[in-house]
């Protein structure tokens, strides 16, 4: 049979069938069991993580009013009297500022002698699980922990101290430096997630210039990973700006952002304040109680800015494009602080 | 293939006389004369297998993964005490048609067929779909074994069979024997009766691969279908796996599918030459290797094109 | 991956490495200060209750209250202290929405990755990654405002709160509640991880699993899910140190007050309100500049500092455990 007589389809007349998904009538009963098991739990996953989503939206933008952004809390029962809350917009804003401020110069440092130096090989270990148990400590021992720290008298200046000599320890400054806490085993973690991941071919290259280990690192190693350090950051800002029990514990709690002294911006962040988590939890019932409907409304800004801070980790992430291998493209979040190729 | 290439060379082996090809007549642009034979005369005279029958038979097979034919109209006769090759340059449709007899193209969305395929009579499309699986078992092409231990691996698909009892204890007297059974057919028991706990994944390439064909014997398949099981093999593990699928074919029906010309020499009693999805010659190997009656063979065995 | 250790070369590169070497250093001093501070502080507390500080003894709230107004209670010193309801709420709370988490996760995870149609994989995808980051406190307004007052409306009947208002009022703001919202917190973050590591299966191991006659089902679970069990259990690991921590959302949904719910009650304990460990500090921060009320709140987070030390261990145990057979991660 020569090429010109190759026939291109089967002959009319020929059943073509396409592939059958695999009937799991002819499974084991056990089997079958399970299946429709985990069909029944992704579905209802599905909907009640849609509930969940759908129910804040609506109740935020039900509530939320752009008038809310600008204006300042006022100590005040009655809902329409009680201001927007900035003060607390502006607290997240600051507390997260900080606590990135201490903890990205600090991580990528540690991550960067993690990966490149590692010398003595116990002091590496030992940091390593330091970071790890870092990670782990409930937010609120870190809470205390910073408590006791910044109400010491030496650190005096860093917040208000009364008629007595008694420091008080609970500013944004305290609050901040507590938060680096939070941010850092995130990115100590991406950042040697990134390093790792970067072939060895980049550094021989740079070693064989005859440059040192140090401006290999500064010129070479960590311009290639940005967008996993920025990621790292955003993951860190994400988890500072949601929690409550620091700030609750740390910055004293008022209303509005108060100032100690007169330095322009020192003294707000030498004084108290609140921050979006604080004000969700004062408003609601658990809290003074009185405006439930303020709280949604700061809530719903809290889970925009969420969704932000997560788009944001998805396009740094996604940078290799569609050619990312499927494991990869789907993992859907990168909380791996426990390190986990090790 | 390289078209300079001489003609397959046999393996040079201690106990055979080797061949050595017969210069290539110096051509300049007109097309050659009948290449030479592939060397018969050396080809030792293997005992045709005491007990061969049919078992599968492929006919008018089509199959597409999509809109795209990738076979086309073949039909071929697979027989158990004999090794049937299929050869034939990439995108044969070797590697489908033979993932079809154990209707592993239905795991490819999108993928649809014609014609019939049967299994001692029956249509496989009616079978139970596992069921046919743990008939007619496969080796791939890069040795796959599960992260478990060897006795795990071999055991994996013993302890579906609802034939050896409905308690999955895996260190029933049943189960061990059939290991070791397995392992022995697959020539690896030897090696690792040691310690058949030991991580699987640190066997070397040669004995993953020949677990793979013991994890497919353990079964006692009728057919054991074998994808290119040596592409990824150095020369000497090679050796073994083929010295093994000739020992195997007596018990089990064997196709493989192999790019690699000498190798479909070596162990083929049937050949079958695929070409664009076409079936374009079958028949033995001696007829097909020495006496190819297609114009296209004869291109492709003496290496016109690869 | 194991490169060629150089020595750094020249003085600029040793410098560097000292400076960095000391800033890691820093971490690990934070850490050691971090339980020696809490520890030296929490002392006079275990030291004045001995071991029977773990045991019960009490109402918590009652001895709480007598240190803030510094009036010991009758027969006993002012640092008197009995953390059990506080033990066992943490037990009951973590210990079942992780054992729930566990369980809902990987079937959801296994739906996710293995039978969900596309469409459905490209909504979720987003959406557990949202619910993953949500802060707690949300959830704790979504439960203290829609749930808790509708248990309290619906499940809660007179004759229940009847029949333990000797004790303890009961609520919509209870240990059930409490538990299933924080089943719902640290679910996303499992199924993430999970549904991250069965993707990453080499679709090889799968193919040969299909290929020797084994149903989907049963190659998903042991072949799919065995691989990915690292990834499980971190993936836990990490559920209970979240579910441990948590505090404000506890402390909303508890029930306002510490009370070890008693099985023995049946279905009504399931109503009783409950405050673990965490939420405990967190609702008596206010009083940390009283001193033996610092002193038992201080004991509290050293009890928390070295569980979550403990699950460290156990995290760093189970990896080098599963490295045995070429696991990966």
């Amino acid at each position: 049979m020569s090429t010109a007589e190759l026939a291109s389809r089967p002959p009319s007349g020929t059943t073509i069938a396409r592939a059958p998904r695999e009937r799991t009538a002819s499974w084991p009963l056990v089997d079958r069991i399970g299946y429709l098991l985990c069909w029944a739990v992704g579905v209802g996953l599905c909907l009640i993580a849609l509930g969940i989503v759908l129910y804040m939206a609506v109740k935020g933008i039900a509530y939320l009013r752009p008038s809310l952004l600008v204006q300042h809390p006022a100590a005040s029962v009655k809902q329409s009297e009680s201001g927007g809350f900035l003060d607390p917009i502006v607290g997240t804003l600051i507390v997260a500022a900080i606590g990135i401020a201490i903890a990205a110069p600090v991580g990528v440092a540690i991550a960067a002698w993690l990966s490149e130096y590692r010398r003595p090989a116990w002091l590496a270990r030992a940091v390593e699980s330091a970071i790890e148990m870092i990670a782990g400590v409930p937010s609120v021992v870190l809470a205390i922990f910073g408590l006791l720290i910044f109400s010491q008298r030496f650190l005096g200046f860093l917040s208000e101290t009364d008629a007595g000599g008694a420091v008080s320890g609970k500013s944004f400054f305290a609050a901040g430096a507590v938060m680096s806490l939070l941010a850092l085993p995130l990115i100590v973690g991406s950042t040697r997630e990134g390093l790792a991941q970067l072939p060895d071919r980049l550094r021989e290259a740079s070693y064989a210039l005859g440059r040192t280990r140090a401006t290999t690192m500064r010129r070479v190693l960590l311009p290639a990973i940005r967008p996993e350090i920025a990621s790292g950051t955003v993951l860190g800002m994400g988890r500072i700006i949601g929690d409550t029990a620091i700030i609750t514990i740390v910055l004293g709690l008022t209303l509005t952002n108060e100032g100690i002294g007169h330095a322009p911006l020192i003294s707000t962040l030498r004084g108290s304040g609140s921050t979006l988590t604080s004000y969700i939890y004062t408003n609601s019932p658990a809290g003074e109680g009185s405006a439930p409907q303020k709280a949604y409304a700061a809530a719903f800004v809290l889970l925009l800015i969420v969704l932000a801070l997560n788009a944001i980790v998805t396009r740094l992430t996604n940078r290799g494009g569609p050619t990312e291998d499927s494991g990869r493209a789907f993992r859907l979040l990168r909380f791996e602080w426990i390190p986990w190729t090790r | 293939m390289d078209p300079m290439m001489p003609p397959p060379v046999r393996r040079i082996a201690v106990d055979r006389d080797p061949y050595v090809a017969p210069p290539r007549p110096v051509t300049n642009g007109s097309p050659p004369a009948a290449p030479p034979a592939v060397a018969t005369r050396l080809r030792t005279p293997r005992p045709v297998a005491a007990h061969v029958r049919q078992r599968m038979s492929i006919e008018s097979v089509w199959l597409a993964y999509g809109e795209n034919w990738v076979v086309r109209d073949v039909s071929l006769p697979v027989r158990e005490g004999e090794v049937l090759a299929m050869i034939g340059a990439s995108g044969s449709g070797k590697t489908t048609l033979l993932r079809s007899l154990n209707r592993l193209t239905e795991i490819t969305a999108g993928a649809a067929r014609s014609g019939h395929i049967t299994l001692d009579g029956q249509d496989i499309h009616e079978l139970e779909v596992n069921d046919l699986r743990r008939r007619v078992t496969m080796v791939f092409q890069q040795p796959n074994p599960f992260p478990m231990s060897i006795f795990d691996n071999v055991a994996y698909a013993l302890a579906e069979r609802p034939a050896r009892g409905g308690r999955r204890r895996r260190r029933s007297p049943e189960i061990e024997h059939a290991v070791a059974h397995a392992l022995h057919r697959a020539g690896l028991y030897d090696e690792v009766a040691g310690d058949l706990e030991r991580s699987a994944l640190r066997l070397s390439g040669g004995q993953q691969q020949r677990l793979c064909i013991a994890r497919a014997l353990a079964a006692e398949p009728e057919v054991l279908l074998l994808d290119e099981p040596c592409s990824a093999l150095d020369p000497i593990s090679t050796a073994t796996i083929e010295e093994l699928i000739v020992e195997l074919r007596e018990s089990v029906a064997i196709v493989i599918v192999t790019h690699n010309l000498q190798q479909a020499f070596r162990v083929a009693d049937h050949v079958a030459f695929m070409h664009l999805g076409e079936l374009v010659e079958y028949g033995t190997s001696g007829q097909v290797f020495d006496h190819p009656v297609q114009e296209r063979t004869r291109d492709y065995i003496s290496g016109a094109f690869g | 991956m194991t490169r060629t250790r150089q020595w750094a070369t020249g003085r600029t590169d040793q410098r560097v490495e000292l400076s960095l070497g000391a800033l890691a250093a820093v971490a690990l001093v934070l850490i050691g200060a971090m339980l020696l501070t809490v520890l030296i502080k929490a002392w006079p507390s275990f030291s004045h209750n001995g071991l029977s500080w773990f045991g019960p003894g009490g109402d918590v709230e009652t001895q709480l209250r007598a240190m803030a107004e510094l009036k010991p209670l009758p027969g006993h010193s002012i640092l008197y202290f009995r953390a059990w309801p506080l033990i066992w709420g943490t037990i009951l709370t973590t210990g079942s929405a992780v054992l729930i988490a566990l369980v809902v996760s990987t079937l959801a995870a296994v739906f996710l990755t293995e039978f969900a149609p596309p469409a459905i994989r490209r909504i979720l995808d987003p959406v557990i990654r949202l619910l993953a980051g949500v802060p707690s406190v949300i959830y704790g307004l979504i439960g203290i405002l829609v749930i808790a007052p509708y248990i309290d409306e619906h499940w809660v009947s007179t004759a229940r709160r009847a029949s333990v208002s000797h004790v303890v009022q009961i609520s919509g703001a209870d240990v059930m509640t409490a538990s299933l919202v924080l089943t719902m917190m640290i679910l996303p973050i499992m199924v993430a991880i999970t549904a991250g590591a069965l993707a990453s299966v080499p679709a090889s191991w799968r193919e040969g699993s299909l290929a020797l006659g084994v149903n989907r089902w049963r190659t998903i679970w042991r072949v799919s899910l065995r691989t990915a069990r690292p990834a499980i259990v971190a993936a836990t690991i990490l559920a209970t140190a979240r579910a441990l921590g948590e505090a404000v959302m506890l402390a909303m949904l508890g029930g306002g007050r510490s009370f070890a719910p008693n099985l023995l009650d049946g279905v009504t304990a399931l109503f009783e309100p409950v405050r673990p460990l965490a939420a405990t500090i967190f609702q008596n921060s206010e009083g940390l500049t009283i001193a033996p009320l610092a002193h038992t709140v201080y004991a509290i987070g050293a009890v928390l500092l070295v569980s979550a030390a403990m699950l460290s261990l156990a995290g760093w145990a189970a990896k080098e455990q599963f490295k045995r057979f070429g696991v990966r991660g």
